[in-house]
């Protein structure tokens, strides 16, 4: 029997792989620095929210932290190119 | 306190949602008409009409199970963090083209490339497989992302009505405008419209993600709109600084090369 062809159709026992395959392209891809950035991004976040005093500042950090996420993976991007 | 209870936020939310699919839609739009074009209709009409009820059925089945089971603060905790990736995805990869540092979709290639490939396929009579499937892989995996769009984007905001209105109506309008020109929509300006999506899941998703770790909105959704503007001009920014050179080994500017 001839091996499943990557464009093939899954059939129900590759599911689980075609599945994670998916989300593994949806969420990292060729910009792994995106995924690990917005979870440190997070982390950080929930960290200074434990003390309800430093609710207000996380969200107003929250931008520029995100922000700093993006200019470092298009800084990565032209430095590529 | 629920986020885009107001008009604003709702109108946010039904511009990103109604922008992304209508890109995604007339990026499946070019395969579909390259299917038709050489392979004919009927099993091309059939394979987009199958794939639009299996994407119509995800929403249905995933939307409303992540409304009723899953904690509102988590929801948005999850729903946050992959709209921030994605949006950034979609963010980075617009700026990069709108500095020239990254080719830009051209419909009308991708539709003679479609066209050539499957010119070679041998005919078929009757029903054709061969249309019913490339045409039905085209549009449920554009389809994905918007299905993504508008469950995470939905669910969050307690508008999962809103969500697929807009997306229904996006795909409706492409539908319309392909009908009435009749070719692929080369002239839709792709990259202003993934920027414009791009900022707004990026807005959401640091809304909703710092909302789901307890953080505190000045203004509550107000906030949307002001974190719209504040990625635009980041993102105006970086574009600025590509096409002068900034980050660039060799310091050339990439005014004039699109393509690269």
């Amino acid at each position: 029997m001839p091996e499943p062809g990557p464009d093939d159709p899954p059939t129900p026992a590759r599911w689980p792989t075609a599945l994670g395959r998916f989300w593994w392209e949806f969420l990292i891809g060729d910009t792994p620095e995106l995924f690990l950035g917005v979870v440190a991004v997070v982390g950080l976040l929930a960290v200074l929210c434990l003390r309800p005093g430093l609710r207000t500042a996380a969200a107003l950090l929250a931008p520029l932290l995100v922000a700093g996420v993006l200019a470092a993976s298009v800084r990565r991007a032209a430095r590529r190119r | 306190m629920i986020a885009t209870a107001t008009p604003t936020g709702a109108a946010v939310l039904a511009t990103a949602v109604f922008l992304a699919c209508a890109v995604e839609m007339v990026e499946a739009l070019t395969i579909v008409l390259a299917v038709g074009v050489t392979r004919g209709w009927r099993s091309t009409v059939e394979g987009v009409a199958a794939a639009l009820a299996a994407l119509v059925a995800l929403v249905v089945v995933f939307g409303p199970a992540l409304v009723h089971w899953v904690p509102l603060s988590w929801l948005r905790l999850v729903v946050g963090g992959l709209l921030l990736v994605f949006g950034l995805q979609w963010l980075r990869k617009a700026v990069l083209r709108a500095a020239g540092l990254k080719a830009k979709h051209d419909e009308d290639a991708i539709f003679a490339e479609q066209v050539d490939e499957l010119s070679a396929l041998p005919a078929s009579s009757g029903r054709d497989a061969t249309a019913f499937t490339v045409a039905f892989k085209g549009v449920f995996l554009e389809g994905l992302e918007v299905v993504v769009i508008v469950i995470t984007l939905g669910t969050a905001s307690r508008r999962l009505g809103l969500a697929a209105l807009a997306a229904a109506a996006a795909v409706l309008a492409v539908v319309v405008v392909g009908l009435l020109v009749h070719r692929q929509l080369s002239g839709v300006p792709e990259n202003a419209m993934k920027m414009g999506v791009g900022l707004m899941l990026v807005s959401f998703g640091t809304f909703w993600s710092a909302e789901g770790v307890h953080a505190s909105w000045p203004g509550s959704d107000l906030a949307i709109p002001v974190l719209v503007a504040f990625y635009g001009a980041v993102a105006w920014l970086l574009v600025a600084g590509l096409r002068r050179g900034a980050w660039r080994p060799d310091g050339r500017t990439s005014a004039g090369s699109a393509n690269a």
